[in-house]
C-alpha cells in the first residue's frame, strides 16, 4: 500500500474508533443531566442512584473520547498536510471554535459533574451537567459543520494554488447538508445511548436486582427510543433527499444505481460489480426508490455512470454500509414498538424474552453509527473536498514507514483500550446502581420526607484511603 | 488606536495569543504531567491516591489547552501547522500514545483491583514519555526544520538531535518541579514531605538542563547565538539569565522553610523565563528561519472571524477554569463518585 492508502486507513481507523465515544457520551450526558435535574427537583433517591451509576460509566467513556479526539486534532496536520494547507482558512476556525466553545466547556465542568456532588449545591451540580452535555452537542455541531463543508462546500473559493478563501462565513458554516447531517448524528447518539441504558437495565431486571432503579431507567429509555427511532427515520429520509440533490454520485452508490433511471426500483440486496459497472444477483422492488427519493412514481435519479469510474467511490463499501445502517434502524424501531405494546399490556418489566432482546440490541446503535459514517465518508471519495480536492492530493510529505509504524501502534493500543474499557465499564454496569432506596419509598409523598435518612451515610466524603480499602476488599 | 489596528500589527496579536496558549498549556498540563512523572517514586500507595486525587478534577481542562494550541495554529498560522506537524510526526504520535495511556489511567486505575500497578506504570511512564516528546519537539524547533517549496522536506527522523534530548530531560525536570510544587501546596503530612524531597532533586535537574540547553543551542545554532550575543542585545537580555539564577536560588531556599505555595509559584516563574528565552531565540519565526509570523498568517477574514470568538469566549473559559480550581481549593482529600467506581461510602 502507498502512503495515501495508509494515511486513509489510519484516519479511518482512528476516527472510527473515536466516533464511538462521542456517540455514547452525548446521549448519556443528557440522561445524567435529566437525572440530576430530577434529583434536584423531586429529591427521590432513585434518581440520585441512577445518576451516580451512569456517571461512573460516562466518566470512563468520556476519558476515551477526549484522548482519541486529541489524536485527531494533530493527525490532520501530521498525515494530511496538503489538506490542511488547502482548507486552513475555512476549517481552522471551526476547529478552534470547537475547542473554545465545546472542549473547554466540557473540561471545565466535568470535574464538578463527576466529583462535585456534595461540594456544590444540587442546582449547581445540575448546571455543571448541563454545561458538559451542551458542550458535547456544541462539539458535534462544529465537527459536523466542518465535515458538511467537505461534503457540500459553500461560501469559499479556491485560488490558483488550491487554497480556499472564505467569502461568506454564514454559508461556509451552514452548508446545504449541515442541518440534516447534524440532526441525523445527534439523533443517532441519543438513540444509541437510550438502547445502552435499556440494555443494561434489562440485564438487572432479568437478574431481578436493583429493581426500582432499573425499572425507572428501562421505562425512560424505551419512551425515548419510541420517540427517537421514527424521528431518525424521518430525518434520514430528508438527509437522503439532500444527498440526492447535492451528492448524486454518493446517493447512486448507496442505492447501487448504475444507469440514470426514471422511476428506479429499490435494490434490496445485490453484489455491485465495479469493474463491470453493474449489479450481480440483484433483488429489486420496482419504483420504490423513486417513491422515497423523489416522492413520485417516475422521478429521475442520476446513476453512477454519469461520472467516469475514476470519480466513483468504492461502490460495494458504500452500498453495504448503507444497508447495515438501515437494517439496524429497522431492528431498533421494531424493538421500541414492541416495548410500547408490552407497556400498554402492563408487561414491560416482566417479559424475559423482551429483556433478552433489549440486551441483544445494546451494541447495534454503535454499529449503525459506524456504518453511517462509512456510507457518508466512503461515498465522498475520491474527493476529500467534494468536487474540489482529491484525497490523493491531500496527504502529508511523510514516509509510508512512519505512517505504518504509527498505524500498527494505534491498532494495538486502541484494541487494548477497548478491552480495558469493556472490562471496567462492563464490571460497573453489571454491578448495577446502588440500591439505597428500599421499595417502600417508591411513593413520592413518603420519599421526600424520608430522603434525608438514607442520604447521610453516602453523601459524606470518604476518608483518606477509603477508595483503596474498598478496592482491596472487592 | 488606528495605528495599532494596522494590518502589520495583526499577526503580532495572534502570535502573542498563541504564546499565551502555549504558556497556559505548559503551566497547567505541566503540573499534572509533573505529578505523573514523580508518581512511581512516591513511597506509599496512599500518597499515589492523594496525588492523583489532587489533579483528577482539573487535568482534563489542562490538557484541552494542547488542543487549543493545535487548533489556534491551524486557524491563525496554517503554515506553521502543516509544516511543523509532519516535521515532528514521530514525537507527536508518541506523545499522543503516551497521553492516551496516561489519560485512561485516571479512569481505570481506581477501577482496577488486581492490576493497579499496570495502570500506575501507564500513568507515570505515559506522563514521562509525553514530556520527553514535547522536549524533542522543542529542541527540534530551536534547531530548525528543513523546508522546501513551503512544505516539510526532511525524513521521519529529522527531528532527532542532541538538543532535543537535552530539552526532553530538562522538561521532565521542570514538570516534575511544577508537580512537586503543586503537591507541597495541595497535600500535607507524609505526602508533602515526599513532595519537598523530590522538589529538591527536580530543581537540580531543571537548573542543570536549562544551563546545558542554553549553552548547547548557543554553540550549535549560530542564529540563536547571534541573537543573544549581538550588541546591544547582550545588555538588554542579560536580566533573563540573571533573574533565572535568582529564581533558582530562591526556590532552593524555600522548598523546606518557605510558604507552601512558594515552590509552585517559583516553578511557574522559571517556566515563564524559559519561554521568554525561547521567544528571544526564535522571534519572529513560526517555522524557525523559514517562515515568519507575517508570512504564515491566514486570511484577514479568517483572522477576524476567530478574533471574535477569542475576545468573547476565551475570558469566559479562563473564568470557569479558574472556578473549577476554586471549587476544589484547599488540601486535597479523597474524592467520591466519578471515576472512583469502587471507592468511598461502603
Amino acid at each position: 500500500m502507498d502512503a495515501v492508502d495508509l494515511a486513509r486507513l489510519q484516519f479511518a481507523f482512528t476516527i472510527g474508533f473515536h466516533i464511538l465515544w462521542p456517540t455514547f457520551t452525548i446521549g448519556i450526558a443528557w440522561f445524567i443531566t435529566l437525572l440530576s435535574a430530577l434529583w434536584w427537583r423531586t429529591g427521590r433517591t432513585v434518581y440520585r442512584d441512577l445518576m451516580r451509576f451512569w456517571m461512573k460509566i460516562f466518566a470512563l467513556g468520556f476519558g476515551m473520547g477526549v484522548i482519541t479526539g486529541i489524536v485527531l486534532s494533530y493527525e490532520i496536520g501530521t498525515n494530511w498536510a496538503g489538506y490542511s494547507r488547502s482548507v486552513a482558512n475555512v476549517l481552522g476556525p471551526m476547529f478552534m471554535y470547537e475547542t473554545l466553545s465545546a472542549f473547554f466547556l466540557e473540561a471545565g465542568f466535568i470535574g464538578i459533574m463527576l466529583f462535585g456532588e456534595g461540594r456544590v449545591s444540587k442546582g449547581a451540580h445540575f448546571f455543571a451537567c448541563l454545561m458538559v452535555s451542551s458542550g458535547a452537542v456544541f462539539s458535534a455541531t462544529w465537527i459536523i459543520a466542518s465535515n458538511s463543508w467537505m461534503q457540500t462546500p459553500a461560501g469559499a473559493v479556491a485560488d490558483a494554488d488550491g487554497i480556499f478563501h472564505v467569502v461568506d462565513w454564514w454559508q461556509a458554516i451552514f452548508t446545504p447538508s449541515f442541518p440534516y447531517r447534524l440532526a441525523h448524528m445527534v439523533c443517532a447518539s441519543f438513540l444509541t445511548g437510550s438502547f445502552v441504558v435499556a440494555g443494561v437495565s434489562a440485564f438487572h431486571l432479568w437478574r431481578g436486582h436493583h429493581l426500582v432503579a432499573s425499572r425507572k431507567a428501562f421505562s425512560m429509555a424505551l419512551w425515548l427510543a419510541l420517540v427517537l427511532a421514527p424521528l431518525q427515520a424521518f430525518i434520514g429520509d430528508l438527509h437522503g433527499r439532500n444527498t440526492l440533490e447535492h451528492q448524486p454520485t454518493k446517493l447512486a452508490a448507496m442505492e447501487g444505481l448504475w444507469d440514470t433511471t426514471k422511476g428506479p426500483g429499490m435494490t434490496v440486496i445485490a453484489w455491485p460489480d465495479q469493474a463491470e459497472q453493474r449489479n450481480l444477483y440483484a433483488v429489486e422492488i420496482p419504483h420504490l426508490a423513486s417513491l422515497y427519493l423523489t416522492h413520485s412514481w417516475d422521478g429521475e435519479v442520476q446513476g453512477l455512470k454519469a461520472v467516469p469510474p475514476s470519480d466513483q467511490p468504492n461502490v460495494p463499501v458504500v452500498f453495504f454500509a448503507f444497508r447495515i445502517m438501515v437494517g439496524i434502524a429497522m431492528i431498533l424501531l421494531a424493538t421500541a414498538i414492541t416495548g410500547l405494546i408490552l407497556r400498554l399490556r402492563g408487561r414491560l418489566f416482566d417479559t424475559r424474552s423482551f429483556q433478552l432482546l433489549a440486551m441483544a440490541v445494546t451494541p447495534l446503535g454503535f454499529v449503525a453509527v459506524l456504518a453511517g459514517w462509512t456510507t457518508t465518508e466512503a461515498g465522498r471519495q475520491p474527493w476529500v473536498i467534494y468536487g474540489h480536492l482529491r484525497t490523493a492530493d491531500a496527504v502529508a510529505p511523510v514516509t509510508a514507514g512512519a505512517v505504518t509504524t504509527s498505524l500498527l501502534i494505534f491498532f494495538v493500543v486502541y484494541n487494548v483500550l477497548m478491552l480495558a474499557f469493556i472490562w471496567f465499564a462492563g464490571r460497573v454496569a453489571l454491578k448495577g446502581p446502588a440500591d439505597t432506596s428500599p421499595p417502600a419509598l417508591e411513593h413520592p409523598g413518603i420519599d421526600r420526607t424520608n430522603a434525608g435518612l438514607f442520604d447521610s451515610d453516602t453523601s459524606a466524603p470518604a476518608a483518606i484511603g477509603g477508595a483503596q480499602q474498598a478496592g482491596a476488599t472487592s | 488606536m488606528t495605528e495599532l489596528m494596522q494590518a502589520e500589527y495583526v499577526p503580532l496579536y495572534f502570535g502573542a495569543l498563541a504564546a499565551f496558549c502555549v504558556t497556559v498549556y505548559v503551566l497547567a498540563d505541566g503540573l499534572d504531567l509533573g505529578v505523573g512523572i514523580i508518581f512511581l517514586v512516591a513511597p506509599r500507595d496512599q500518597d499515589r491516591d492523594l496525588m492523583m486525587a489532587s489533579i483528577e478534577p482539573v487535568w482534563d481542562g489542562n490538557e484541552t489547552w494542547l488542543v487549543m494550541g493545535g487548533t489556534l495554529l491551524i486557524a491563525a498560522f496554517p503554515a506553521g501547522y502543516y509544516i511543523l506537524l509532519p516535521a515532528f510526526y514521530l514525537p507527536i504520535m508518541f506523545m499522543l500514545f503516551a497521553l492516551i495511556f496516561r489519560g485512561v489511567a485516571f479512569g481505570f486505575r481506581l477501577q482496577a483491583t488486581r492490576f493497579r500497578l499496570v495502570w500506575d506504570i501507564a500513568f507515570s511512564a505515559g506522563s514521562m514519555l509525553a514530556t520527553f516528546c514535547q522536549g524533542l519537539i522543542l529542541g527540534g524547533l530551536i534547531g530548525g526544520v528543513p523546508v522546501e517549496n513551503g512544505m516539510f522536506a526532511g525524513g521521519p527522523f529529522s527531528f532527532l538531535s542532541l538538543l532535543g534530548i537535552l530539552c526532553g530531560i530538562g522538561l521532565i525536570g521542570g514538570y516534575a518541579l511544577l508537580g512537586a510544587g503543586w503537591l507541597i501546596w495541595k497535600t500535607d503530612g507524609a505526602t508533602q514531605v515526599f513532595a519537598r524531597e523530590i522538589a529538591h532533586a527536580a530543581l537540580i535537574l531543571t537548573a542543570v538542563m536549562m544551563a546545558l540547553v542554553s549553552v548547547w543551542s548557543a554553540l550549535t545554532v549560530p542564529e540563536v547565538a547571534a541573537r543573544w550575543f549581538a550588541w546591544p542585545n547582550l545588555i538588554l537580555l542579560a536580566p533573563v539569565p540573571l533573574v533565572t539564577l535568582a529564581v533558582i536560588l530562591s526556590a532552593w531556599r524555600g522548598i523546606w522553610n518557605g510558604a507552601e505555595p512558594r515552590t509552585f509559584l517559583l516553578a511557574i516563574a522559571l517556566f515563564a523565563l524559559g519561554l521568554i528565552g525561547l521567544v528571544v531565540s526564535l522571534w519572529p519565526y513560526v517555522v524557525p528561519r523559514h517562515i515568519t509570523v507575517w508570512e504564515s498568517t491566514s486570511d484577514p477574514q479568517t483572522l477576524a472571524f476567530i478574533a471574535v470568538g477569542l475576545i468573547i469566549i476565551l475570558p469566559i473559559v479562563l473564568a470557569y477554569q479558574t472556578h473549577a480550581y476554586w471549587v476544589f481549593r484547599g488540601k486535597t482529600v479523597h474524592l467520591e463518585g466519578g471515576y472512583g467506581g469502587e471507592g468511598g461510602g461502603h
